[in-house]
C-alpha cells in the first residue's frame, strides 16, 4: 500500500515539475507570450468570452465519445458476428484488415462531401479511426481459447451458447480492452482532425480561429482541453475494466 | 462382476490431404468398476486420442466402445469427468465458482452444487481456498482445484490426461498419493493417461501399455501391489519388476 502511495506521489510530482519548468522557461527565458505563453496566462485564456469554451468542448467531447462508443458497439458486435459465423469471418476478415491499411486521416475530405461539416462527419472520424483495434482485437481474443477448454466443456455436452457466455467472452474481456485503450487515445485525435478539416464549432476549430490572431495562450489552452477530454475518455475505460478484468487477466 | 469399459479392437484413423495416419489400432482391455486403469507409453502412441474417444469427443473407427453395465448405468453427458495437463481454471473466476462450471453447464441446482463443491475442496486440501483466484495458487494447488472440478457432477467415469505432467518433482510425487487418497474416498473408476512409467505402476491397479509407430497396444496387466500405496513401495521388488517390464515393452532396456 505504501508502494502504491509513493508512485502515486511520484507521479504527481513529474506532473508538477513539468508545470513548474514550462514556468521558469518562459519567465526566465523572457520568451514572448506569442511563441509561448506562461501556465497563467493559458489559464487567463479561459475568461474570454467570446471563445465559448463549455460549448466548444461539448461539440468536441460528443464528437470524441460518441464516434468512441459507435465504435465499440460495432467493433465488438462485428466480431461476436464473426465468432458466430466462420464464413463470414473468412469472406470479411480479409477485407477489414485491408481497409484498416487506409490512413483514416485521408478519409477526411471525402467525409465532407458526402456528410457536410459539424458534429455527425466529425464523429464519423473518430469512429473511423477507433474502429478497427477495437475489432481486430477481440476478434483475436474471442479467438484464443485452450481447445482441451473447449474439450471439457463439449465432454459435459455445453451449448455453443454456454461456450460462448461462460468461456469465450469472458476470456476475450481483457483483449477488447486493449483494443478500447488503443482506441481511446485515436479517437481524439480523429475528432480534431476531423475539425481541422471542416467544421464550424470545437476545440479544433477555435484552434484554428484563434491561430490568425495569434492568440496562442488560447490554442494551448485549447490543447489542455483536448487532452483532459482524452484522459477523462481513457480513464473511464481504465475504471471498467478494473472493474471487469481480474488482475491477473489483464493485459498490460 | 461386468467390467465398466469395454474396449474390444478399437481403431482410430486420421486423415489429412489423402494420407492416413494410424492413431490407434486394436485396442482391447477392459476396466471394472473402480478400477483406476493407467494408459502408459510415449508420445504419439494413441493414448490421449482414446481418452478422447472415451470421452465421447472422438468417434472410432472400427471395433467396439461399450461404457457403463447393468450395474453402472452411464450417461455420456453427466457421467465424465476430465482433468488435463493444464489446470484450465478461467482466470476472472474465484476457486469456488470455477469448480462449478460443470454444474452451471448441466443445469443442476446450484445449493446443492456449491454444497458439494465445498466439500470437494476440502476433499482435495483446499478448504479455505474458495474465494481466492487461480492465479494465487500455485501449480499443483491449482491441479487439485481442477481435479475438485471433474468430481463436481459425480460422474462416474474420470479421465485424466497427464494431469501430474507440468509439476516438479516432489509435488508430482505428492499429488500422486493424494490422487489415491481422492479416488479411494471417492470410489470412481479413473482412466489416467501418463508417460511416467513409475507412476503408473505406483497408481495403477491396472496398466495397459502402449507404443509409438505404428500405434498398438503392447501390453495389459494388473498390478498386484498393497493398498494403501505408500512411497515406500517403489523400493518394493515387485514394483521394480512391473517398471523393467514396462521399459522392456517400450525398448528402453
Amino acid at each position: 500500500m505504501s508502494d502504491k502511495l509513493q508512485r502515486f506521489t511520484l507521479a504527481v510530482l513529474a506532473h508538477v515539475a513539468l508545470v513548474a519548468a514550462w514556468y521558469l522557461f518562459v519567465r526566465l527565458g523572457d520568451v514572448p507570450k506569442f511563441v509561448m505563453p506562461s501556465p497563467g496566462a493559458t489559464l487567463n485564456a479561459l475568461l474570454e468570452p467570446n471563445y465559448d469554451w463549455w460549448t466548444n468542448v461539448r461539440v468536441t467531447g460528443t464528437e470524441i465519445f460518441g464516434g468512441y462508443f459507435l465504435a465499440l458497439g460495432a467493433g465488438v458486435g462485428l466480431a461476436l458476428v464473426f465468432t458466430w459465423s466462420k464464413a463470414l469471418e473468412a469472406f470479411f476478415m480479409p477485407l477489414l484488415v485491408s481497409l484498416n491499411m487506409i490512413p483514416k486521416v485521408a478519409l477526411g475530405p471525402l467525409i465532407i462531401v458526402w456528410f457536410k461539416y459539424g458534429v455527425f462527419p466529425n464523429t464519423l472520424m473518430a469512429f473511423s479511426i477507433c474502429v478497427f483495434p477495437i475489432l481486430l482485437t477481440t476478434a483475436r481474443g474471442l479467438r484464443e481459447i485452450e481447445p482441451e477448454l473447449l474439450d471439457l466443456v463439449r465432454s459435459l455436452r455445453g451449448s455453443r451458447w454456454q461456450l460462448f457466455s461462460k468461456v469465450q467472452l469472458p476470456g476475450a474481456l481483457p483483449y477488447i480492452f486493449s483494443g478500447m485503450k488503443v482506441a481511446a487515445i485515436l479517437a481524439v485525435a480523429g475528432a480534431i482532425v476531423g475539425e481541422f478539416l471542416g467544421s464550424d464549432k470545437g476545440l479544433g476549430y477555435l484552434m484554428l480561429q484563434v491561430q490568425v490572431t495569434l492568440d496562442t495562450p488560447a490554442m494551448f489552452m485549447a490543447v489542455v482541453l483536448i487532452t483532459l477530454l482524452g484522459m477523462l475518455l481513457y480513464g473511464i475505460v481504465l475504471i471498467l475494466e478494473r472493474l471487469l478484468v481480474v488482475k491477473d487477466a489483464r493485459l498490460d | 462382476m461386468q467390467p465398466f469399459i469395454h474396449l474390444s479392437g478399437v481403431r482410430k484413423v486420421y486423415r489429412s490431404g489423402g494420407a492416413e495416419h494410424l492413431a490407434i489400432s486394436d485396442a482391447t482391455f477392459d476396466v471394472m468398476p473402480g478400477e483406476l486403469l493407467c494408459l502408459v507409453g510415449p508420445s504419439g502412441c494413441g493414448k490421449s486420442t482414446l481418452l478422447k474417444i472415451l470421452a465421447g469427443l472422438h468417434a472410432h473407427d472400427g471395433g467396439e466402445v461399450r461404457i457403463g453395465s447393468a450395474e453402472h448405468a452411464f450417461d455420456p453427458s453427466r457421467d465424465v469427468g476430465m482433468v488435463f495437463q493444464a489446470p484450465l481454471l478461467l482466470k476472472w473466476r474465484r476457486i469456488l465458482d470455477n469448480v462449478l462450471l460443470p454444474a452451471e453447464i448441466l443445469g443442476l441446482p446450484m445449493a446443492a452444487a456449491r454444497e458439494r463443491a465445498r466439500d470437494l475442496l476440502a476433499l482435495v486440501g483446499l478448504g479455505g481456498s474458495e474465494h481466492k483466484y487461480p492465479y494465487e495458487l500455485s501449480g499443483g494447488m491449482q491441479q487439485r482445484a481442477a481435479i475438485a472440478r471433474a468430481l463436481l457432477h459425480d460422474p462416474k467415469l474420470v479421465l485424466m490426461d497427464e494431469p501430474f505432467g507440468a509439476l516438479d518433482a516432489l509435488t508430482r510425487e505428492k499429488m500422486n498419493l493424494e490422487l489415491l487418497r481422492i479416488w479411494k474416498e471417492a470410489g470412481k473408476t479413473i482412466v489416467f493417461v501418463t508417460h511416467g512409467i513409475s507412476e503408473a505402476v505406483f497408481l495403477g491397479t491396472r496398466v495397459v501399455v502402449m507404443t509409438a509407430g505404428p500405434a498398438r497396444m503392447a501390453d495389459n496387466f494388473a498390478i498386484d501391489l498393497p493398498h494403501p500405496r505408500t512411497l515406500d513401495l517403489k523400493t518394493h521388488a515387485r514394483f521394480g519388476e512391473y517398471t523393467r517390464r514396462i521399459y522392456r515393452l517400450l525398448g528402453m532396456e
